[in-house]
């Protein structure tokens, strides 16, 4: 089915739509702004049509501004709005970020679906508004008081008589319910919940398993040709001039297109597009050059920085000078990839007074826009339709080659499909943050921190485009457009607002007071958390857990550094220093399902073979997600090869909407993690980026030895909906490094922890 | 150069440049939607195709060289009504997150365990060793695959 057909058969089937499309089909007819920001949005996510709809024949179609990345959400927002409307899973239809009918929720990133759409807002309040509409239909058409009316599968019925009843489609369907998201509708109680909080099955995976979905790589369009790109072969080359005459003849070759510097060559047919990029003569200047790698890290202290302050009670350097001990450490995190399994994709179709682009992108109203802004036409006339990718973990290349391919065919006035190459994807994307972090705490004479000095150093250049922004990926930046500019700014002005902790840049042990307000989650008065950002020479964007990773790894590596030169137990260690009782219960819960044996690390036990367990826990940016994660080792003194055995997570989310969706991602998180940890690491040359495909870039395959992984799922039914796709992988590199530490007495402070550096870190025991 | 290739039980002529890889004839002139362009190296296993029994990466594969050769693709297996136990197996342990290497997963267990039903876990192990998930769904896809050779031993 194209998603052509998709579309007309959801406006057959659904009831009530808030969007109407002129008899040119895709037009839609203006509509009050929804909330959303800046995208001009027809869809106005303040009516409840906007989000619900029910059908004639009772089955309901809702429309999501969040999208399924296999990250299961599909699945737990159906499960949502079947709960809240009390209705059947499988009567629930999702339509998911088509821009053309669903409300704008921005980008579909940071463990926000869960809290958007499962607290009392958005989705979940549009669902309830609509459940409380239907009771209300209900009770005027039964001629009973409303609290009479019980709603179970799709049917409203007299509590003392149901055989007085009326079917969802009866009360409304097929005509809009013309009321707005209202703030007061009740949710469904917890206690409840029949759909919520189970483990309702994946609802696309029986296709996904036999070659049924639909993911954007499979679009097709008719009169769609193909498009491949040339990127220039060095960081910072400008294009100097191109051969067309170079493929002219080739088989299929339909146009060569320039603009500035982004070069693309379409073609009847894929391979044909393929071949002719290959063969195109393009001439293009000498890059930029590059920062040597071997040095980067040293280089990054020494260039113009952008400081922030996230927290300074202003007596750290006092405190440090009264100290009874200092620990000083630097920790070290490489630049790391999405590496998406499959090479980015889109398809676009430019006409003359309308576009359409099929992208598997997080963001489908900022795409729209920065679509609309690569080619100079109103946003009005964009449509971008989510279609299901390959797991991204952050922006990938779905942002730039949805560019691509808007470029392409606007140039060729025909539907053009563009799929990255491995080395266009790999060389170009927005890559994870490297950093260098130098962490300082001072102690008291009974071993407790007194204060934590924190100081980070990560280059960043571009990112999500957002509304406005197309430089900040390749593409745009190749067509004309700048990043986001760097502005350097130090000294860094003094904290302000509430404390902010959405990067983990403070440690959960600080009690984060900005102001007269505390934030943290810990117990450590004297504190203060400098970041300097730089201009990075690549591309940088969000990759899972976006510098909440790479500082976490420097703070629980450090505590438990801390933990040993004080000979205290890494867990009684956290616990001291910690105030969250959510935090310390995760805490608790992995030590015990791990049956953590309580003693100082390190056991440094001899032999070639040395087992060791290691903890690291957090409170995802601050506010979203309670984890903590028990690694077992062995390492080969031998080989330096790290064996993880086992981990153990600990996770509170909140209320849990579907526990096996939640072991799913701390599962893959797990692995993800550990995989970042072992083995993943962007490399350059003085010009280029050299990881560019599967044995440059090393990650852990299927035949990989990996650990038995437990999770220990942590409901909370009062508590606020937080993320949960992001919280394990945080504390993966911290744990596994610990756990070294326990058993060899080598501390690792620089991922990935590859055989060679852990040899090394032996070496220097 | 017209080519008859034997998809999924059906014959196909095509009219294709022989060394066209076959991942885009059956992706792209069969529309397909089972072999998946991964990497265009051989390194990933998500362009997986069961030809003569074994598994191939098509991405590398010119067209001309499985002629004649019947091939398997994920929608050759199962379908959503009656899944073969193999996709069965990995709907029962919710194996999947993107699913954008189920192709390739899928395909190189089957081949492997149709040649070697009786695979330890650690032959098992090393027969995956070229296929990559990138969201690390390892447990449960390793899970679903032994337990499949399990029923069908």
């Amino acid at each position: 089915m194209t998603a052509e057909q998709t579309r007309r058969e959801f406006l057959k089937s659904s009831g009530a739509l808030v969007v109407c499309f002129s008899s040119s089909g895709l037009e839609p007819l203006a509509f009050e702004q929804g909330r959303g920001g800046g995208s001009r949005s027809q869809v106005d996510a303040r009516v409840v049509d906007s989000w619900i709809g029910v059908a004639a024949d009772g089955s309901v179609t809702a429309h999501t501004g969040k999208c399924e990345l296999g990250q299961g959400i599909q699945t737990t927002q159906t499960q949502l709005i079947a709960e809240e409307l009390s209705v059947a899973v499988d009567r629930v239809k999702l339509i998911m970020c088509d821009t053309s009918i669903c409300p704008d929720q921005g980008t579909t990133s940071g463990s926000q679906s869960h809290p958007t759409n499962f607290n009392h807002a958005n989705l979940a309040l549009a669902c309830a508004t609509a459940r409380e509409a239907l009771i209300e239909l209900a009770a005027t058409r039964l001629g009973v008081p409303r609290d009479q009316i019980a709603v179970e599968r799709g049917v409203a019925s007299v509590k003392a008589d149901r055989s007085k009843a009326a079917t969802y489609g009866e009360l409304v369907g097929g005509k809009a319910f013309n009321i707005p998201v209202s703030p007061t509708a009740k949710r469904k109680e917890h206690g409840a919940w029949t759909v919520l909080g189970t483990s309702v099955p994946r609802v696309d995976l029986p296709a996904m398993v036999t070659a049924q979905l639909e993911y954007v790589h499979n679009v097709r369009v008719p009169g769609m040709v193909h498009g491949a790109v040339v990127r220039p072969p060095e960081v910072g080359a400008a294009l100097k001039g191109v051969d067309e005459g170079s493929v002219r003849s080739m088989p299929g070759v339909i146009k060569v297109v320039v603009r500035q510097n982004f070069v693309g060559v379409v073609a009847e047919k894929p391979w044909q597009a393929v071949r002719a990029a290959a063969a195109l003569k393009a001439e293009w200047s000498a890059g930029s050059g590059l920062p040597r790698q071997a040095d980067f890290y040293d280089y990054l202290r020494k260039q113009p920085s952008r400081d922030t302050l996230v927290v300074d009670s202003r007596d750290v350097d006092a405190t440090v000078g009264r100290a009874a001990t200092i620990v000083k450490a630097t920790y070290r995190h490489p630049y790391q990839m999405h590496g998406s399994m499959g090479t980015s994709c889109a398809v676009a179709d430019v006409q003359a007074d309308r576009v359409t682009v099929w992208s598997s992108t997080q963001s489908a109203y900022p795409t729209r826009s920065g679509v609309a802004t690569l080619l100079g036409v109103p946003v009005e006339r964009v449509r971008v339709v989510f279609t299901r990718g390959s797991g991204c973990y952050g922006i990938n290349g779905a942002d730039t080659v949805a560019y691509d391919a808007a470029l392409l065919s606007n140039a060729v006035a025909r539907p053009v499909r563009v799929q990255l190459s491995r080395k266009d994807e790999m060389a170009w994307e927005n890559y994870g943050f490297a950093y260098v972090i130098d962490e300082r705490v001072a102690l008291d004479g009974a071993g407790n921190i007194i204060a934590w000095d924190h100081e980070s150093w990560a280059p960043s250049l571009g990112g999500r485009p957002g509304y406005d922004t197309p430089g900040n990926v390749v593409t745009g930046m190749l067509a004309g457009f700048q990043p986001a500019a760097f502005v350097p700014r130090s000294p860094a002005p003094p904290p302000t607002g509430r404390f902010n902790n959405g990067s983990n840049a403070a440690p959960s042990y600080v009690t984060g007071c900005v102001g007269d307000a505390c934030g943290g989650t810990g117990r450590v008065k004297s504190e203060r958390v400098l970041t300097h950002t730089i201009r990075s020479p690549f591309f940088t964007g969000p990759l899972r857990s976006p510098s909440r990773l790479q500082n976490t790894f420097a703070h629980e590596s450090f505590m438990d550094e801390i933990a040993a030169k004080v000979k205290v137990d890494p867990v009684e260690f956290r616990l001291r220093h910690l105030r969250d009782p959510r935090l310390i219960d995760v805490v608790k819960g992995a030590a015990k399902a791990a049956a953590w044996e309580t003693r100082p690390s390190p056991r440094a036990s001899q032999g070639t073979l040395a087992r060791g367990r290691g903890i690291a826990c957090v409170l995802y940016e601050g506010d979203n997600g309670y984890c903590a994660l028990v690694a077992e080792v062995e390492v080969d003194r031998g080989t330096g090869r790290i064996a993880v055995k086992r981990l153990v997570a600990a996770q509170d989310c909140g209320p849990i909407s579907s526990p096996d969706g939640m072991k799913n991602q701390i599962e893959g998180g797990a692995l993800q993690g550990m995989s970042r940890a072992l083995g993943e690491e962007v490399t350059w040359d003085d010009r280029k980026v050299t990881s560019v495909d599967w044995r440059t870039y090393r990650s852990l395959t299927l035949g990989a030895d990996v650990p038995a992984i437990e999770s220990v799922l942590i409901d909370r039914p009062d508590g606020e909906a937080m993320g949960a796709g992001e919280t394990t992988i945080t504390l993966v590199a911290a744990a596994i490094g610990n756990a070294v530490f326990d058993a060899t007495a080598a501390r690792l402070r620089e991922v990935p922890f590859t055989p060679e550096r852990v040899k090394a870190a032996l070496a220097n025991i | 150069m017209p080519i008859t290739l034997r998809v999924n039980g059906r014959q196909h002529t095509v009219d294709v440049d022989p060394e066209t890889p076959l991942l885009y004839v059956l992706s792209d002139d069969l529309a397909l939607r089972g072999p998946k362009f991964g990497c265009g190296l051989g390194q990933c296993g998500a362009c997986t195709v069961i030809a003569g029994g074994r598994a191939i990466r098509s991405c590398v594969t010119p067209v001309s060289s499985v002629e004649g050769t019947a091939l398997v693709t994920l929608e050759g297996l199962g379908s959503v009504e009656a899944p073969h136990p193999l996709q069965r197996a990995f709907i029962d342990d919710q194996a999947a997150q993107c699913g954008f290497c189920l192709n390739g997963v899928i395909l190189t267990a089957k081949a492997f365990l149709d040649q070697n039903p009786k695979a330890t876990d650690a032959q098992i192990q090393q027969a995956m060793s070229g296929v990559l998930c990138r969201c690390f769904t390892n447990t449960r896809m390793m899970h679903a695959i032994k337990r499949y050779r399990e029923k069908t031993a």
